[in-house]
């Protein structure tokens, strides 16, 4: 009697056990679909683009023979790249700042929140501030707009995954350094910054990775600009802009070519996400 | 016991720790010897290791922690306020419950310290490096693994580097917070051995939720309780002959 109530109530322990391996499988399951589809996709009609041309031929007019991208992924690369060197210094030192002295002061907790809001500000109303305050200013669109939006982006991202980072430091490995002597800006940049490197430049990848397809914030900012340009002060092309311009486009070349600059894209933020779990990786093992 | 010489090195005077409005430490008295291993013993949350961190001023870390009263070491009062931390920590070393490497390489975990402190030519460094390893009783084991991160230690080896470490910088007094209580007992044998070989050399005061430990390692045991030393003697009087029954009670594992 005794042993059959047990076994009763193991079947339905072994059930449940089951049943939330079965439901946690079709979630993965359903995520990857979607997932894999959309790599197929960019993959598929991508790879019919790449060629050559794309790195060294400007964004044509429609029905050209030729044509490639060269504009917008010189762009691209300039104001990823600009943006991604002013918000990184600017978002590790808050991040330090948050985690190491704002702890639970007053000026923290207002950073901190700040911050938040920030990182969910949709991009196109930081498109429109630039715009706003710096495109109107100036009288014309320029890459300069639109490495200052990135860099808004850029910066709550790297706030917020350097305080994180920071704060899985244990605290008597901070209090190991202060009992050595270390002064407090030691003890920071030799011991809670190095604990927490790979983390911090991860976030700084991710950042990178989602500034690479940001779209609305550079069409209100650096537009677009259909003739190779070195040139800051002007409006620049930029990989996410032409891909928008160009996929609703009813002309076959210019699809054919935003399909590319997708590919372009997911193929960066694929591997930036690569590089981050290496090093990551390396770090912990 | 030991020789003669035994001078007061550590002076707690009328001492009180708060943290915020709660009273920790009470009226603390306390004398510690130079050369010795004192060990600081009692139930948890009795205060051994909040006395044990005022005397490397650990609590000055944390707004809302403080003190009152008197606290020497020699004839320096280090509770002034023109005490200079960093030269205060250069004397007295901190070991911690776990281990706590640093990020970095064995070798550049015990140079860390000393390079804060010191500016030694490479050579210099090098022999340092190897003193301290050597005296905390892991250079055979790590002197192949120089460049390995100290992490990449056993739990064992990462405590005996942090007393390494703790060393390099030539303190008088190491500071030991419960060393051994995350490690296996061979481990922990291993550190205990280093302690007596350390003994003399520097002095040494021990906070152990371990009676037997304390007993094996020192030479001067206070029994705490409740923010208060209840009795502070010889280590063989504390555990055969103590004076208060509540001494008796708890080191004969009747209570605690």
């Amino acid at each position: 009697m005794k042993y059959r109530k047990i076994s009763w109530l193991l079947f339905k322990r072994q059930l449940l056990d089951w049943m939330s391996v079965i439901l946690s499988l079709f979630a993965i399951l359903f995520g990857l679909f979607w997932l894999f589809w959309i790599l197929w996709t960019t993959l598929s009609l991508g790879i019919s683009g790449l060629s050559l041309d794309l790195f060294t031929e400007m964004t044509p007019p429609p029905n050209s023979e030729t044509g490639g991208l060269a504009n917008a992924i010189m762009g691209s690369l300039m104001m990823v790249g600009l943006a991604t060197l002013l918000g990184t210094p600017i978002g590790i030192f808050s991040g330090i700042y948050l985690a190491e002295f704002g702890r639970r002061n007053m000026l923290g907790e207002i950073v901190r929140f700040i911050n938040d809001i920030l990182l969910s500000a949709p991009s196109i109303i930081i498109g429109l501030f630039i715009y706003e305050i710096y495109v109107t200013r100036r009288g014309h669109f320029s890459g300069w707009a639109g490495v200052l939006a990135l860099t808004l982006i850029v910066i709550p991202v790297v706030v917020r995954t350097t305080e994180n980072m920071l704060r899985l430091v244990p605290t008597s490995l901070r209090e190991a350094a202060y009992a050595l002597g270390a002064p407090n800006w030691h003890m920071i940049l030799n011991v809670s910054l190095r604990a927490s490197f790979a983390g911090v430049i991860t976030g700084v990848m991710l950042a990178v990775a989602r500034i690479s397809g940001e779209t609305a914030p550079l069409l209100f900012t650096a537009l677009s600009n259909q003739y190779w340009s070195l040139n800051l002060d002007e409006p620049l092309a930029s990989l996410p802009v032409v891909i928008f311009k160009f996929a609703m486009s009813p002309f076959a070349d210019w699809s054919r070519l935003a399909w590319a600059g997708v590919f372009l894209i997911v193929l960066t933020v694929l591997l930036l996400n690569i590089l981050a779990r290496l090093i990551l990786q390396r770090k912990t093992s | 016991m030991h020789n003669s010489s035994t001078n007061v090195l550590i002076q707690f005077d009328h001492f009180n720790f708060y943290y915020g409005k709660f009273l920790a430490l009470k009226d603390i008295n306390l004398s510690i010897l130079q050369g010795v291993v004192t060990a600081f013993i009692g139930p948890s949350g009795c205060g051994k290791s909040t006395l044990l961190r005022a005397i490397n001023r650990m609590y000055a870390l944390y707004p809302g922690q403080r003190v009152e009263g008197g606290l020497r070491i020699g004839d320096e009062n280090i509770l002034a306020e023109d005490v200079d931390l960093s030269e205060l920590r250069k004397r007295v070393g901190m070991i911690f419950q776990k281990p706590t490497p640093f990020p970095m390489s064995v070798y550049n975990n015990i140079a860390y310290g000393v390079r804060l402190h010191e500016n030694l030519s490479r050579s210099a460094m090098d022999e340092r490096v190897e003193w301290a390893l050597r005296k905390a009783a892991l250079w055979d084991e790590v002197k192949d693994k120089l460049n390995q991160e100290g992490m990449s230690l056993s739990g064992g080896q990462q405590q005996r580097l942090c007393i390494a470490r703790g060393i390099a910088v030539h303190p008088e007094i190491l500071l030991l917070d419960e060393p051994t209580s995350a490690l296996d007992p061979i481990s922990t044998m291993r550190i205990e051995e280093l302690i007596s070989e350390l003994r003399g050399e520097f002095t040494i005061v021990i906070v152990t939720h371990n009676m037997q430990q304390a007993a094996r390692v020192s030479d001067y045991t206070a029994y705490m309780y409740l923010g208060e030393v209840v009795e502070y003697n010889k280590t063989e009087t504390i555990f055969y002959n103590p004076q208060k029954t509540e001494t008796e009670d708890y080191v004969t594992g009747r209570f605690g």
